[in-house]
């Protein structure tokens, strides 16, 4: 008894970091937002590089951000919002500048069938319907009410609609997917996300309202290797693939709009 | 105490357990103590007192401690006032399916609350199996502090039923053929003999359900929602404030581990009904 403890209790601590120090995995904090577009270049990653495992920490940008302020180790990271990644690049966490990979636009989501109608933008500051958004500490939740604050100034909004339409919020949820699955279950008459949230699959049960360009704010991914990385030639390819031609492609797949060239770096020109 | 079978004193008994096997029980036994009380320490000594007793006041924790205070209050009365009757069936009786209400009862012990959140959400959510025939009523349960106080009811109720179903079991079996001897119909036996027999265990298991509906989190942010002054309760505002504000976290999580260390000894030490002597209650029928 006396021998198994400390044996299993270094057994307990010794095991996570043989697991990354494997040559082979990539650790990729990403914000949650980028779930699915994600797994599906890592899954080209994977398929390009046999025996290179990619492993994914997907949670809202804010969470990851922490996480790595307190230790957590991984290769990559990249955010929803350039604010996130400034936080851990003024914590030294960064080995190199982020990059811009991607934009984001909102939308306004509604169940599809829904017995409350939400038919226009207007409509959201209609009493009694039932809004949901992220909270303000995420970034989908700032952009959220940046669109509401936008929607006012523009015509055809009256004034006072972003304090109306927030009096309708019934919940302010921890991150975006939060968001669509209280409208995809129908609990909720409304709700704001990312368009990429509300592509492939998940758009299955929702009706979509485009917000115009000009009172929509266009979310910035970027990403950046990070400090101690374990893998840091995985990472750099990584960020590559992501850059170039196919990780594009999948991006536009999943609803992202691909962040303009670089012209210095022509990271696509490689393939 | 009516000849109850007792351990002889461990000065009486042969010689103690081995010198090894006592240390290695202090040491894991230390360790132990280490790993639940340094968290703990860890954070009452990250705020400085001061401070503290500043942020109190901070209309955040004022309104999730005020939401908490009811609805957790509000969850317990419902959990005890409904699992009564079930641990005392459970406790007195054998029915067909008696196994299958047990495992029903003590299942949100160990369901992961989301999981329990999401089932919330179908049965009583606006789309879900109750929840339509609520809407005929015109009424909405989710993102109400009503689904606050139903997702507390079904993650604290196995923590007050088993606690009472042991309670009533441990009754002398005598004292309810007593009663009936004398004619008391059941109820009556129930209120003047059980529940007074086992309030230490009732309390006990009340403190219990009380301080888990307070600390209660999973299945409030997904059947609830969070909205201050409406569903974000203590657990909730930890959450949130976490993610921009860390001292008014930490402020939050003091107040909240206060609460609870004060409900579970608080209410296990009510004056009169201290617990009687174990020996008494614990011997067999």
């Amino acid at each position: 008894m006396r021998a198994a403890l400390p044996l299993l209790l270094a057994a307990a601590c010794w095991s996570p970091p043989t697991a990354a120090q494997e040559a082979g995995t990539l650790t990729v904090f990403a914000a949650a937002s980028l779930s699915r577009a994600f797994e599906e270049l890592g899954g080209v990653f994977e398929h390009a590089r046999p025996g290179i495992v990619v492993r994914f920490n997907f949670a809202g940008s804010q969470q990851l951000a922490v996480q790595l302020e307190h230790g957590a180790r991984a290769d990559l990271f990249a955010s929803a919002d350039e604010r996130w990644m400034r936080y851990t690049e003024d914590r030294g966490l960064l080995a190199a500048p982020p990059r811009l990979f991607a934009h984001n636009r909102l939308i306004v989501i509604v169940p599809a069938g829904g017995s409350i109608p939400v038919r226009r933008l207007q409509d959201l500051a209609r009493p009694g319907t039932k809004l949901v958004l992220a909270a303000e500490a995420v970034p989908a939740g700032r952009y959220s009410r940046e669109v509401l604050a936008r929607m006012e100034a523009a015509p055809g909004f009256p004034r006072g609609f972003a304090r109306q339409v927030l009096a309708n919020l019934v919940s302010e949820e921890e991150n975006v997917r939060a968001v669509v699955a209280k409208i995809q279950l129908g609990e909720a008459d409304a709700g704001m996300v990312y368009a990429s949230d509300a592509s492939g699959n998940a758009a299955a049960r929702l009706t979509l309202l485009a917000i115009p360009d000009e009172l929509n704010v266009l979310a910035s991914y970027p990403i950046a290797p990070l400090r101690g990385a374990r893998a840091p030639g995985l990472a750099k390819a990584f960020v590559e693939l992501l850059l170039g031609i196919e990780g594009r492609r999948i991006l536009e797949r999943h609803g992202f709009v691909p962040a303009a060239r670089e012209g210095s770096v022509a990271p696509a020109a490689a393939r | 105490m009516r000849g109850a079978w007792r351990l002889p004193p461990l000065a009486e008994r042969s010689a103690g357990p081995p010198t090894a096997l006592r240390l290695g029980g202090a040491i894991g036994g230390g360790l132990l103590l280490l790993v639940l009380g340094l968290p703990l320490l860890a954070l009452l000594l990250r705020v400085e007192p001061g401070r503290l007793l500043g942020r109190l006041t901070d209309p955040v924790v004022l309104q999730a401690l005020w939401l908490s205070l009811v609805t957790s209050a509000a969850a317990a009365a419902l959990v005890v006032a409904l699992g009564l009757p079930v641990a005392y069936l459970l406790a007195t009786r054998s029915f067909r399916g008696k196994r299958l209400v047990e495992v029903l009862v003590d299942l949100p012990m160990v369901l992961p609350p989301t999981v329990a959140g999401l089932a919330l959400l179908l049965a009583f959510g606006r789309t879900g199996l109750a929840g339509r025939a609520f809407g005929l009523l015109g009424l909405s349960v989710p993102f109400t502090t009503l689904a606050v106080v139903l997702a507390q009811v079904f993650m604290a109720s196995p923590f007050f039923v088993t606690a009472a179903r042991a309670g009533f079991r441990s009754v002398d079996r005598r004292y309810r053929d007593a009663a009936a001897t004398l004619r008391a119909s059941e109820p009556v036996a129930f209120l003047r003999v059980m529940v007074p027999l086992s309030a230490p265990a009732l309390l006990a298991g009340a403190a219990m359900a009380w301080a888990r509906a307070l600390g209660e989190f999973g299945a409030t942010i997904t059947f609830a929602g969070n909205l201050p002054g409406r569903t974000q309760t203590m657990p909730l505002a930890v959450y949130v404030a976490l993610q921009e504000d860390l001292e008014l976290a930490v402020t939050l999580s003091i107040i909240l581990v206060v609460l609870s260390v004060a409900l579970l000894v608080g209410l296990r030490s009510l004056p009169g009904l201290a617990p009687a002597d174990p020996d008494a209650r614990d011997q067999g029928r």
